[in-house]
């Protein structure tokens, strides 16, 4: 092995494929404007579609409640809901959208809730649905602080305290740092967009770099100079993976930005009304943890997308062989995701798997060492294995000159 | 120098089985002389100069190529030649200089002297007005001009060309005829292949006839009407490959 040959082959093929749109296009910019695209414009369109469907005044409908006409004006009376006149056709109306919700008042209700008699107030909604699911919360609200009036005055009248419904309150207090909550809340995001921005990075450079170079008939240029094939393999290889690293790395940092823009609108939509003071906290030093965990990943994915993008002849059959690859890494990604998956000596030897929950566990601040030494290892294992399988199929002739 | 022994090559082909492509291949080229393989596409010319610049490898026989092993000594033999065929294409989105920098960089041509070179070969062939522009942007006499200028940059003992006339218009043509010949000139040992009569009846010192991988006849002009009997070297070919 040569080192000038490697470099000298490096820096050609990286001048080529700075030089390539396409290969801009997914190595800048996908990564910077992916991530700000995820969080604030789904954000700032999420955010946009809860206002909306909060400032719109739902039209509700009351059934029965005839002999009640204290609640049935009370419930008229709301300004936050409109009530039109009953029919028997609610449900078919709530289906259609014509309106939100319906209540259905029991026989005799004023009176019931007078003589403290039990009864049931049925709210009718199209389940799933934001609209109506907001004016079901309005009724229910509704009945609800009607109940602990009654109850109240019920009380009162026996000249009892409102303790006595209210023995203790319940409060669920946060004991971790801000590191594992915003970990557990997005850990297992962030490795998963790097790892797939790795992947998604280094397909157009290794088809460009074999298919590609085949197609445009400058292979038997290059195999007619002196270099030897296994150099001319490290210096594809090295141009694939640092396309991958820079597309993971400018993914990471547009994320990191985003994350500082998005969080107001974030912090809007998690937690309006409670109260909290919710804030992302992502250590620099995990993230960096994270890159060095990614890495050997990143060569795994720059070997094998080389080796099979060389056994295509044309740069659309290559692509249709990576392409799938894709969706065969998004599957373990969203493993990862999955409550419950955590990391075991076992699921530590599955590639990318293994990256993605031993990553999560990482932005959440906890360390498993020896789960950390087994994933580099098994990960330098078969990115090893893929580029020796990159370096035999640059040997073969019936690789290299397929017809 | 060039000189191969038997030299022979299959191909697994998995409807065909076994092809030979090429087989029992003899023969010599001295320097300052031209050698022409002359036969019809398919006839195993490209096989041949494929495994004279190693980039195939020979399956029986050897071949010799400046005093290096073609199949054990490829490095040796790829930096003493100078390789053009019409699949030798150039990169797209590098300029003409920057191609030729960079083939003369992995022949180890030190950068002083290769700039030297560049200036020299680019003043020789008329590539200035073109030096900086991509490749893409370039017209396809000024393609094969910068494909001579990247042959040429390591100044190798021995030229392969492989149909280098194919697909260009005469003017071209005539550019890559007239670079053949300064070769020979210089000194180089040169073999080209061409289906082309009237290229192989101006050029060549030698002429083999190649056909279904084998060489039928080998000789100069002047031997071959002689043994045949014939004058026009269409008929000596037409002779030899349907007797």
């Amino acid at each position: 092995m040569k080192l000038r040959d490697i470099g000298i082959i490096y820096r050609k093929e990286m001048k080529d494929t700075l030089r390539d749109r396409r290969a801009l296009i997914s190595m800048i910019v996908v990564p910077i404007l992916l991530m700000p695209l995820l969080t604030i414009g789904i954000g700032v369109l999420s955010a946009e579609i809860v206002g909306r469907a909060m400032e719109e005044i739902p039209k509700v409908m009351i059934l029965g409640g005839a002999d009640s006409p204290n609640i049935t004006a009370e419930l008229r009376a709301q300004s936050d809901m409109l009530v039109v006149p009953a029919g028997s056709d609610y449900a078919q109306q709530i289906e259609d959208k014509r309106i939100r919700a319906a209540v259905e008042i029991p026989p005799d209700f004023d009176a019931s809730l007078a003589a403290g008699t039990p009864s049931t107030v049925t709210v009718y909604d199209y389940e799933g649905d934001l609209k109506s699911g907001i004016a079901a919360d309005r009724l229910q609200k509704f009945f609800g602080d009607l109940r602990d009036r009654t109850v109240r005055d019920h009380l009162a009248a026996q000249r009892l305290p409102d303790a006595l419904i209210h023995p203790f309150e319940i409060r669920e207090q946060n004991v971790v740092s801000r590191e594992k909550v915003t970990g557990a809340m997005v850990g297992g995001i962030v490795p998963y967009f790097v790892i797939l921005l790795c992947l998604t990075g280094a397909i157009y450079p290794a088809i460009d770099l074999t298919a590609g170079e085949k197609e445009r008939g400058t292979m038997e240029t290059i195999l007619s100079s002196p270099v030897s094939r296994t150099d001319l393999v490290f210096g594809k290889f090295l141009t694939v993976l640092t396309a991958s690293l820079a597309t993971a790395f400018l993914a990471v940092l547009s994320m990191a930005v985003s994350f500082g823009i998005g969080k107001g609108l974030l912090m809007s939509l998690t937690d309006a009304g409670q109260g909290n003071d919710f804030t992302l906290t992502i250590n620099p030093g995990s993230v960096a943890a994270v890159f060095a965990m990614v890495l050997p990943l990143a060569v795994l994915f720059s070997a094998a997308l080389l080796a099979i993008a060389l056994c295509a002849k044309s740069y659309k059959e290559a692509q249709s062989y990576l392409q799938p690859l894709t969706i065969i890494v998004v599957v373990p990604g969203i493993v990862s995701l999955l409550p419950g998956v955590d990391l075991n000596a076992r699921l530590a030897l599955i590639p990318i798997l293994n990256t993605s929950l031993v990553s999560k566990e990482i932005l959440m601040g906890t360390y498993h060492w020896h789960y950390i030494a087994l994933i580099f290892i098994s990960s330098c294992v078969y990115a090893a294995a893929a580029l020796t399988v990159a370096v035999r199929l640059f040997e073969r002739e019936d690789v290299l000159f397929r017809t | 120098m060039i000189e191969t022994h038997q030299l022979g090559k299959s191909f697994h082909d998995p409807e065909r089985g076994e092809l030979r492509a090429v087989q029992d291949l003899n023969f010599r080229c001295a320097p300052g002389q031209i050698y022409g393989l002359l036969g019809a596409n398919g006839a195993g010319k490209t096989t041949t100069l494929r495994m004279l610049a190693t980039i195939l490898a020979p399956t029986e026989g050897r071949a010799t190529i400046a005093g290096f092993d073609a199949e054990t000594q490829g490095e040796q033999v790829r930096r003493n030649i100078g390789f053009l065929s019409t699949a030798t294409a150039l990169y797209a989105r590098l300029t003409a200089e920057e191609m030729v920098q960079y083939f003369g960089r992995l022949q180890g041509v030190d950068e002083a002297l290769l700039r030297r070179r560049i200036d020299e070969l680019f003043e020789r062939l008329g590539m200035n007005e073109f030096r900086r522009r991509r490749c893409d942007a370039l017209s396809t006499g000024m393609k094969q001009k910068v494909s001579i200028a990247r042959t040429l940059v390591h100044d190798p003992p021995v030229m392969i060309f492989d149909e280098p006339t194919g697909g260009l218009d005469v003017m071209a043509a005539r550019t890559i005829l007239g670079f053949i010949r300064e070769c020979r000139e210089r000194g180089k040992t040169v073999v080209f292949s061409t289906h082309v009569m009237s290229e192989a009846e101006k050029l060549c010192d030698t002429i083999g006839i190649i056909h279904q991988g084998r060489l039928l006849a080998e000789g100069t002009l002047a031997d071959l009407r002689a043994r045949y009997a014939l004058h026009d070297l269409e008929d000596i070919f037409m002779a030899v490959v349907q007797p």
